[in-house]
């Protein structure tokens, strides 16, 4: 019966233990602050979700050896930036690029609407190789 | 399992543990660099023979386009002893060998002409148009000169380059002058062979990279030789030929047969081509006609005897390099020992079981 208590403990050990570790894997901190990876050319985490009128300031890490950028906005955005021929151009909120290797910060406020918006990278190719994410503002 | 917790318990591990299982299954199962795309690779020729402990690798790029530059990066199994030209005709030699002709056609010699963190640089050479340059470093690294020097990486390069880095962070960078191709007069559609001496006890063939910025539907197109002491087992396994079928997909053997010894004396008449034995050596020719998409692996090579190709060397995860375990399939893995613990720990189901067990 001991035994049986013992391994019960253990299930629910291992059970609050899951919890958190997945609970981490897409935590954000109280200050606002979003982590974004970028890693073989994939946004980590491809994502997430704010409430309406929150203001987010979003840190994105580029761990890969090429540029990239990072253009949140709704599709017409990325209409734009797709169709665009600026290589580089001055940061906006929400619009950066992300030089390869380096970390770069830009703080947007989402509207107070619910919605989705996009974020992506419009570098040649990057777009439609999947390089793109949503954020849910509800 | 009178005790309702633990039957709970039990069926929800049970579930969980046959839903991992069904999701495991579903997961089962010279890259061209160009600053404008401008210039398009059209197919690449190669030849890897594997003599003495040391693969000759000889390669040729045909293509086409208005671009200032080109580039390619080649993975290699090891450090290269030397670069230089390849030979002027061992490439069309071998498809003429191996490749149903229009008609039958001399086989013409000479002039036969056809259409930051920094990696360290191991070797510079020029062959004709070519800029080569060996380079000696992780995915990260090896990105960064590319980029640094002015190379077009597309966005599948930091996955491709870290395929090849891990196993072996030799790469070869060859780039295209233009503008020295059209003062040495070479046309477009003309190539340049280059042929690298590897010592390496474990020959591949790089093939995976040739998919490099292609779109997953797009179809990579390549013709490999192999040339080795013995009949080679390759991984993965070539498929049989349908008669140079064009709509066959995949890696398709198309030729397997001992040289024959009038080849083996055009190609060793080539430019650095001498350390050709003059017989006993197997012909093999693969035909790659495959999609980017399913272009996974590359051509390990087992010529041995042993008929064992290192699936490393094919690109194929090993126990040490493969992907950790999720967290969760860790956690559902001591959930069923737990659960299974509690089952035989069950009064009841220990009664149950001597019952069976004397019978």
């Amino acid at each position: 019966m001991k035994l049986r208590a013992a391994a019960t403990a253990v299930a629910l050990v291992l059970l609050i233990g899951a919890a958190a570790a997945s609970r981490g894997a897409a935590a954000r901190a109280n200050d606002g602050t979003v982590r974004i990876t970028i890693h073989y050319s994939k946004f980590e985490p491809a994502g997430l979700a704010v409430e309406p009128g929150e203001t987010v300031r979003f840190v994105i890490v580029n761990t890969d050896p090429i540029d990239h950028e990072f253009i949140l906005g709704d599709e017409e955005v990325q209409r734009v930036h797709e169709d665009g021929t600026e290589a580089h151009h001055a940061p906006r909120p929400g619009e950066v690029s992300v030089p390869a290797g380096e970390t770069v910060v830009t703080t947007y406020t989402f509207p107070e609407a619910s919605g989705e918006l996009i974020f992506g990278c419009h570098l040649p190719g990057h777009y439609d190789f999947g390089m793109r994410g949503t954020v849910t503002v509800a | 399992m009178r005790n309702p917790f633990a039957r709970a318990l039990t069926l929800t591990i049970l579930t969980a543990v046959m839903l991992t299982g069904a999701a495991g299954s579903a997961l089962a199962c010279g890259g061209l660099v160009t600053p404008n795309g401008t210039i398009n690779l059209l197919k690449t020729t190669t030849l890897a023979a594997y003599h003495e402990g040391i693969e000759h690798y000889v390669t040729s790029f045909e293509f086409a386009g208005e671009g200032q530059e080109v580039g390619s990066i080649i993975p290699l199994p090891g450090v290269p002893t030397d670069v230089i030209k390849g030979g002027d005709w061992t490439l069309q030699r071998l498809i003429i060998e191996t490749q149903p002709q229009p008609e039958e056609g001399l086989f013409r010699a000479a002039g036969a002409a056809v259409a930051s963190d920094s990696a360290e640089v191991l070797l510079e050479k020029k062959i004709d148009a070519l800029d080569i340059t060996v380079l000696k470093g992780g995915a990260v690294e090896v990105g960064n000169w590319a980029r640094e020097h002015g190379y077009f990486l597309p966005p599948d390069a930091p996955e491709m380059l870290a395929f090849y880095a891990d196993r072996s962070p030799i790469f070869l960078a060859a780039r295209f002058n233009a503008e020295r191709a059209a003062n040495r007069g070479v046309q477009t559609g003309q190539g340049t062979p280059i042929h690298v001496v590897i010592p390496t006890p474990n020959p591949w063939v790089p093939l995976r990279i040739l998919a490099l910025g292609r779109k997953a539907a797009e179809v990579v197109q390549a013709d490999v030789y192999l040339l080795t002491d013995r009949r080679p087992e390759t991984l993965p396994q070539a498929e049989s030929s349908k008669g140079f079928d064009p709509n066959q997909r995949g890696l398709i053997q198309e030729v397997s047969e001992p040289a024959s010894a009038t080849l083996l004396a055009d190609l060793r008449s080539d430019r650095g081509m001498k350390w050709l034995p003059e017989n006993g050596m197997w012909l093999t020719y693969i035909r790659i006609n495959e999609t980017a998409a399913n272009l996974k692996h590359d051509l390990a090579i087992d010529a041995s005897g042993y008929g064992r190709p290192n699936p490393v060397a094919a690109g194929y995860p090993t126990a040490s390099g493969a992907a950790p375990w999720p967290i969760v399939w860790t956690v559902m893995a001591a959930l069923v020992a737990v659960a299974f613990l509690m089952v035989v720990t069950d009064p009841a189901v220990r009664r149950q079981a001597t019952r069976v067990f004397r019978r």
